[in-house]
């Protein structure tokens, strides 16, 4: 028996990796591209407490509810582990799984698209006593289904076990499937976005019944969400998803006062808050998260980080980039005058490597290219693109730029949270 | 603003038909939007305000009736026909959707979208300039020139309606209505395509109606806000002035249930919104205020001034002229069952 109960972890999470495999294009198969794989989860681990709301927060693509998935065995993880009650859930059988369900329940974020439109909400909540043959007979069944709508907050019950979904506001159906969720009596509720379809004025009344909820019935939340705002309400311990990995996590109070990712203080920045006296924040990352199956070299935030640094991994694409934003900028006449001296672009995007060679188009040299590098340096010396420059040599037909070697970021204590960025060490 | 408005809604009503009966969409509605401004329209999901957004730009479901006046340039929008309408829409006014790629044609590229809004619209222009004004715009929405030749589908979400919006700019509109603009991006794309937004005015002297359900939203990009409840305006003014001092406690509840960083407690409003066939008698808000008095369950409020430049439709500030003797005594509210309210 443990003797510090709170600490004990309910879910373990180790190395954890889930991919995807994407099939190619004819195109990408014609020039020898490799289809590839898309690293939905890529080697994340944490713990999530016995009584504990851990938030996974993350833009849409940051794997968020890969990860919910993986943990409930929904989906097959493709390496590490996840331990829960004893047993490794990604070594599981589908029949072993199915016993576990009844320990780990997910509410998801659509609750029209939950509920199934042909059944009363009565047959819906209970339908898992049902599967599970926890129930003899009707009267049975729709006693405890009367039961768990009593407890979320359908009352009286009579008035809901006969009704359908389109009867009931969208409130009313995520308080349904609540109710579907906690009738097997699970240890383990993984929520995926409940809140973020409800209106404003309703959400509150969910996130305080799943509070309740969890009080009531010593329930652990894995709380996935976009949301900032209310993951601090909600939360106990957040973790902060980019691409497929945890890029900080800890305590939500300490992330909350000194968020310490770049990406973290973003996010944070970035939420509109109902303050009037705030305007639309300026310094915010630019772009949007790049394709998950071709993430960025070193700290996948590196392209859109205002803080990186020489061993961020800065790459040829990131090039390609600067020198689209420099155009964007400048207009037309500027695109047209420049954009003729070089070669081929997509070949920046498919190159790697420290070093690379930008073609220059015939009559043109790498001294016309170079010119053209520098004057986009003037214009925003500060842009952290150059720190990641290690050199720039004009050629006779090609300007070279050799790069910084880039550092694989791994995720490491500071204060209380840990963090995966170059900054911290 | 001191310049004239360039829209004036006035007593703008829009219903339509469903079985169930009439829905009074937009009820009784008047505001201005100033050249220049930004208006936010906020108000949760049934309340009218996608609809009033449509009505102001003629752009109403089959089935749909209107009537009152939308004033633009001198003319009322109302009862134009559709072609008048869209002669209009366009070059004068614009209109983002919430979901760009439903509105880009997948098949086209995106020069050809550009090459086909301004040929229509200003056939005087010749290619060189047509392209010159494209990449401008684009460039302003942050889109590279290298990209002006590709198709819809190889842009992300924020571009795509990065490009939407560089699309109606493009004509130099002088009124853009956009609804929910940010509603299906991520949070930092949201606030990129926010800042945009709150410079039209400075980047191309252009008016912009928001019209969202987030108040975050209207605090940081809008100059003005007006809430909307159940097909009516209950209260207007300058945001800054709405935020610090709700008139309307359903503007003062909406921003105590909003949850925030700020968020220390939960907080809601109860009961639900009504809805729109058959609202409560009197004040629609009524039934879930937690000021009511005996005069807001059958009379209508009508719109007081709270202080300089705002607007409120709520008893509670009067006029006390119109409230008959002892009307003004607390009405005892029904029990809000728990089932009721989500």
């Amino acid at each position: 028996m443990p003797t510090k109960p709170d600490a004990e972890p309910l879910v373990s999470v180790r190395n954890l990796k889930t991919y995807y495999s994407i099939r190619g294009s004819f195109g990408d198969r014609l020039v020898g591209r490799e289809a590839g794989q898309v690293k939905a989860v890529d080697d994340v681990s944490f713990d999530l407490r016995k009584g504990e709301v851990l938030g996974l927060v993350g833009e849409s693509g940051s794997g968020k509810t890969t990860l919910g998935r993986t943990l409930l065995g929904l989906v097959r993880a493709t390496d590490g582990s996840v331990m829960f009650e004893g047993r490794d859930i990604t070594k599981l059988s589908e029949r072993e799984l199915r016993a576990h369900r009844r320990r780990m329940q997910i509410v998801f974020q659509d609750p029209h698209a939950s509920l199934n439109p042909a059944m009363t909400i009565g047959d819906a909540v209970g339908h898992p006593l049902r599967i599970h043959g926890l129930v003899q007979g009707r009267d049975q069944m729709r006693r405890r289904v009367a039961e768990a709508l009593e407890i979320v907050g359908l009352s009286p019950a009579e008035q809901f076990l006969d009704k359908y979904p389109s009867d009931l506001s969208g409130g009313q159906k995520q308080r349904a499937v609540i109710a579907r969720a906690v009738i097997l009596n699970p240890v383990l509720l993984v929520a995926d976005e409940p809140v973020s379809m409800l209106d404003m004025s309703v959400r509150a009344k969910i996130l305080e019944l799943m509070l309740n909820l969890k009080h009531e019935f010593d329930l652990s939340y894995l709380y996935i969400t976009h949301d900032l705002a209310t993951a601090k309400f909600f939360c106990d311990r957040i973790a902060i998803l980019y691409l497929g990995r945890i890029v900080e996590i800890g305590p939500s109070a300490a992330i909350y006062e000194e968020p310490k990712h770049p990406y973290t203080q973003a996010l944070l920045r970035a939420i509109p808050e109902p303050d009037p006296l705030r305007t639309v924040p300026r310094d915010l990352p630019r772009g949007e998260v790049p394709d998950a199956a071709r993430p960025p070299r070193g700290c996948s935030f590196h392209p859109r980080c205002p803080r990186a640094f020489e061993i961020c991994g800065w790459e040829t694409r990131d090039l390609r980039d600067l020198l689209e934003a420099h155009w964007a900028r400048t207009g037309a006449e500027e695109y047209e005058a420049e954009r003729p001296l070089f070669g081929d672009l997509d070949s920046l995007s498919a190159s790697n490597g420290v070093a690379v060679r930008v073609p220059a188009r015939a009559g043109a040299t790498g001294g016309d290219l170079l010119a053209i590098l520098e004057r986009v340096r003037a214009d925003e010396p500060d842009e952290p693109f150059w720190k990641g420059v290690r050199a720039m040599h004009a050629g006779a037909d090609a300007l070279e730029i050799e790069w910084n070697e880039p550092r694989e970021p791994r995720l490491v204590a500071s204060g209380p949270v840990e963090v995966e960025c170059h900054l911290y060490g | 603003m001191s310049d004239a408005p360039v829209l004036s809604v006035r007593d703008l009503r829009v219903h339509y038909g469903t079985v169930r009966g009439t829905v009074r969409a937009v009820d009784r509605v008047s505001f201005d939007i100033g050249a220049a401004e930004v208006l936010g329209l906020v108000g949760e999901s049934g309340c009218g305000k996608s609809t009033l957004g449509r009505g102001v730009l003629g752009l109403l479901p089959e089935g749909a009736a209107s009537d009152g006046q939308v004033l633009y340039g001198g003319r009322n929008l109302v009862g134009l026909s559709p072609r008048q309408l869209s002669g209009l829409r366009g070059p004068e006014l614009g209109l983002i959707f919430q979901e760009p790629m439903t509105r880009l044609n997948p098949l086209l590229r995106i020069e050809d979208h550009f090459k086909e809004t301004l040929e229509q619209h200003e056939p005087q222009l010749t290619e060189r300039e047509i392209r010159q004004r494209s990449l401008e715009t684009l460039g302003r929405m942050g889109i590279p020139p290298t990209r002006f030749r590709q198709y819809p589908h190889e842009f992300s979400g924020g571009m795509r309606q990065r490009i939407m919006i560089a699309l109606a700019l493009v004509l130099r509109p002088k009124l853009l209505v956009a609804d929910e603009p940010t509603t299906s991006l991520d949070v930092i794309v949201e606030a990129q395509i926010l800042a945009i937004l709150a410079d039209l005015k400075r980047d191309f002297g252009t008016a912009l109606l928001l019209i969202t359900h987030n108040l975050g939203i209207i605090a940081e990009a809008c100059d003005r806000v007006a809430v909307m409840y159940a097909g009516k305006i209950v209260e207007e003014g300058p945001a800054r002035d709405v935020f610090a001092d709700p008139a309307h406690p359903y503007t003062r509840e909406l921003l105590r249930s909003t949850i925030s960083l700020e968020t220390t407690e939960l907080h809601s409003i109860p009961g639900a919104p009504p809805n729109l066939i058959d609202p409560p008698a009197g004040c629609h808000f009524h039934p879930r205020c937690p000021d009511v008095m005996r005069v807001c369950s059958w009379k209508q409020p009508i719109d007081v001034a709270p202080g300089p430049d705002r607007r409120v439709q709520c008893w509670l500030h009067g006029p006390e002229a119109e409230i008959p003797p002892g009307e003004a005594a607390g009405l005892e509210r029904e029990e809000i069952a728990v089932a009721d309210e989500a």
